[in-house]
């Protein structure tokens, strides 16, 4: 028998506190902020126990109906459940003021109104106020569910108004068990794309389901491994850029276009074609969303390095475990010989210093130093040393 | 022999005699992005119509200067129209690159049906725009001057022409150091001729060009990064204040340093290499040529130091470092340093 629980992997602690909470009223309360690192899958546990407040959580109640709103509030259609997400930098006051005339409504059909706030950090302190009152004393039938990276993200007074429940970061078993259930993959394929993500439930099931993103991150290690002068770096830096400009660009030029077509649109220039030229205040308007997206790209450039080097990171963790004779797993499995290699070429002290140039590096893209730069430094500092 | 790098090449020239060539005739079309040039040709040609003129002992010659961007429909035909007079027409239409629409539309009209007695210039300053205009200029065979950008290589030689123009001479180390001193900008080289010509006599000697202009250099990203990997600490040290006294950022100083040093380190690591070739790739023959050289008294452990100094100048200027100027002074250093 399905379970709604069956999604929120290796947390059994935090599925107890929400399970009972379910079930037992004097456990239940008004206002719940889960929080856990990126990929531990907040989201789905504030899913989950909406979907348990609303209609059981499949242990007891089977009933047809029952399954049927489950599956609704998975999806996001159920009117009991309001699932607020962004994918902008803040919450505004505009969207919070709605969610307090929400929050006053009777629940239509479920037990409770529940309502979901995925990016809870991204609420800002005006945004905040606005929603205050709403969260200490909402209605009776009334839950907020909040969700943030860590409590330190949300502000302190709407942290205080809430119950915390924490989510850890999964085991690589658990989050095995989900690929395998939820993809059918090879159990022990599942385990190495589980290690290699370092539970990261969504980039692991990318890292098992899609061959070139395997590839890409292959690519990067060899990295560790294949430079063995200053030339070998520059050159290995120059690629690491490229493939990460090339990745970048390939994922935004879709949606640059259908933006751009949906600007001209409102314009109403959309039908401006064989060379006709735009007026000059539309082309102004143009050119300001295409610098918008250049920077948005830029972004993703330095992001696609930041992960880049996070998974060279974790090869010199691994290298590390080897080198002071840890019985940890290692991150990269499918890379052990590499990793003996490295190990056996370089000391304990050595290693921690290229660690130290990974974690430099990350800090200067993010100020912004120019990226190509930034990473020639690191991958110098990665080539064998006497 | 330095090769054509850095300079403003073009890939195709502009059509059309230069601007000491420009003669007159009913419509002149001067195109080109060099504004000194472009404003020779067109003085050039309001001389030589009051001169004609005035050999003509016709009326007076009448000069109409219109600013293209600010030209309002019918203005051509309202000048153009023959007066009671019968005084000769010399019209200007400058910023010709940025015209009206109803600029466009009235040269095209009067193309087709030129006023006698008059003479039209029209300046072009480069770009695109009015493209349809300049296409229909051409074709109906217009006369055309040329005021293309003057590439580093023909300095020298137009450095001569300004002197013997005024019937002066010039030394050839004094052309040099006088090129040297302010080369980049050709209003500006034109400007320390015509003082050098009105303020001394006899033939200028690199000596004369250095009382006037000694201790100016021009000093670029480029030349600071040259310097360093030669060695040169003293030598890049001055060149840094002194791009940082001119006006020069030091992000792009930063910058250069290192293309510089990511050059080098390419072309160490395309040597003894099966695929050298493909990691050369983008690079012109000329970097190649110059990174061997630069190549000389570096080893790879001071490349590796020299790029590991340069990242971390560029995270100081960046807002790591409270003196972004210190620094760059301290990358130069630093590089120099790891020279061996």
């Amino acid at each position: 028998m399905t379970s709604v629980w069956d999604d929120v992997v290796g947390q059994p602690d935090a599925v107890a506190v929400l399970r009972r909470a379910v079930t037992d009223p004097s456990s239940m309360t008004h206002a719940w902020l889960v929080t856990g690192p990126p990929g531990s899958g907040r989201s789905v546990a504030a899913r989950a126990f909406a979907a348990a407040l609303v209609a059981g959580d499949g242990g007891r109640w089977t009933s047809e109906v029952a399954d049927n709103a489950r599956a609704r509030v998975m999806r996001g259609t159920h009117p009991d459940v309001h699932v607020v997400a962004t994918d902008k930098t803040v919450i505004t006051v505009a969207e919070v003021r709605d969610l307090v005339t929400i929050a006053q409504r009777t629940p239509g059909e479920a037990p409770w109104r529940v309502i979901v706030v995925e990016d809870a950090d991204r609420i800002v302190e005006r945004s905040a106020n606005a929603l205050l009152k709403a969260i200490e004393e909402p209605p009776p039938r009334t839950v907020w569910i909040l969700c943030a990276p860590s409590e330190q993200d949300v502000i302190t007074t709407i942290r205080s108004r809430c119950r915390h429940v924490t989510l850890r970061v999964p085991p690589a078993d658990a989050v095995a068990d989900l690929l395998v259930r939820r993809h059918g993959i090879d159990r022990d394929d599942a385990l190495v794309a589980a290690r290699a993500a370092q539970s990261h439930i969504g980039l692991a099931t990318s890292l098992a389901l899609n061959a070139e993103a395997r590839a890409r991150r292959d690519r990067v290690l060899e990295i560790a491994s294949r430079v063995r002068g200053v030339g070998d770096a520059v050159i290995a830096a120059g690629e690491l850029v490229e493939v990460a400009t090339a990745q970048a660009s390939a994922s935004m030029a879709e949606r640059d276009a259908v933006e751009k077509a949906a600007l001209l649109r409102s314009l109403g220039a959309d039908n401006a074609e064989g060379g006709k030229t735009l007026p000059a205040n539309v082309r102004t308007q143009i050119r300001q969303l295409e610098d918008d997206q250049k920077r948005r790209g830029k972004r993703a450039v330095v992001d696609g390095l930041d992960r880049a080097m996070t998974d060279l990171l974790s090869f010199y963790r691994d290298v590390l475990a080897v080198q002071v004779g840890s019985d940890v797993d290692l991150v990269n499995a499918a890379q052990v010989a590499d990793v003996r290699a490295v190990a056996a070429a370089s000391d304990p002290q050595q290693t921690l210093r290229r660690t130290e140039a990974i974690a430099t590096a990350r800090t200067r893209l993010a100020g912004n130093v120019a990226p190509l730069l930034a990473v020639e430094a690191m991958t110098v500092a990665l080539r064998p040393q006497g | 022999m330095p090769p054509a790098r850095r300079s403003a090449s073009r890939s195709t020239p502009t059509a059309g005699v230069p601007w000491d060539r420009a003669e007159l005739a009913p419509i002149v079309l001067i195109r080109g992005t060099e504004g000194l040039l472009g404003d020779r040709a067109v003085s050039r040609l309001a001389r030589l119509a009051r001169e004609a003129a005035s050999a003509d002992g016709s009326a007076e010659l009448e000069v109409t200067t219109v600013e293209a961007a600010q030209y309002e429909g019918g203005r051509l035909a309202v000048i153009t129209s023959p007066s009671l007079f019968a005084e000769p027409q010399h019209v200007e239409i400058l910023g010709f690159e940025s015209m009206t629409d109803a600029c466009a539309t009235d040269v095209l009209a009067y193309l087709a049906d030129p006023a006698p007695d008059v003479t039209l210039v029209l300046r072009h300053g480069g770009g695109v725009r009015g493209k349809k205009v300049l296409d229909a200029l051409v074709a109906a065979k217009v006369a055309l001057v040329a005021c293309d950008p003057v590439p580093d290589r023909d300095k020298p030689g137009f450095v001569s022409a300004e002197f013997s123009r005024a019937r002066r001479k010039i030394a050839p180390e004094g052309v040099a150091a006088l090129v040297d001193a302010v080369g980049s900008d050709l209003r500006e080289l034109a400007a320390a001729a015509q003082q050098l010509i009105s303020d001394t006599t006899g033939v200028v000697t690199d000596q004369e060009v250095d009382r006037y202009y000694g201790g100016r250099v021009e000093a670029t990203g480029f030349k600071v990064a040259d310097a360093a990997v030669a060695g040169d600490v003293a030598g890049a040290l001055v060149l840094v204040r002194h791009a940082m006294a001119s006006g020069t950022p030091p992000v792009p100083l930063v910058a250069a340093l290192a293309l510089k040093l990511r050059t080098m380190a390419k072309v160490a690591a395309s040597r003894g290499r099966d695929h050298g070739a493909d990691v050369l790739k983008g690079l012109a023959p000329w970097q190649v040529d110059r990174a061997r050289r630069d190549l000389q008294g570096w080893t790879p452990e001071g490349l590796a130091t020299a790029i590991m100094a340069t990242a971390a100048a560029d995270a100081e200027v960046k807002g790591e470092s409270r003196s972004p100027e210190f620094a760059v002074e301290r990358a130069v250093r630093r590089i120099v340093a790891a020279r061996s």
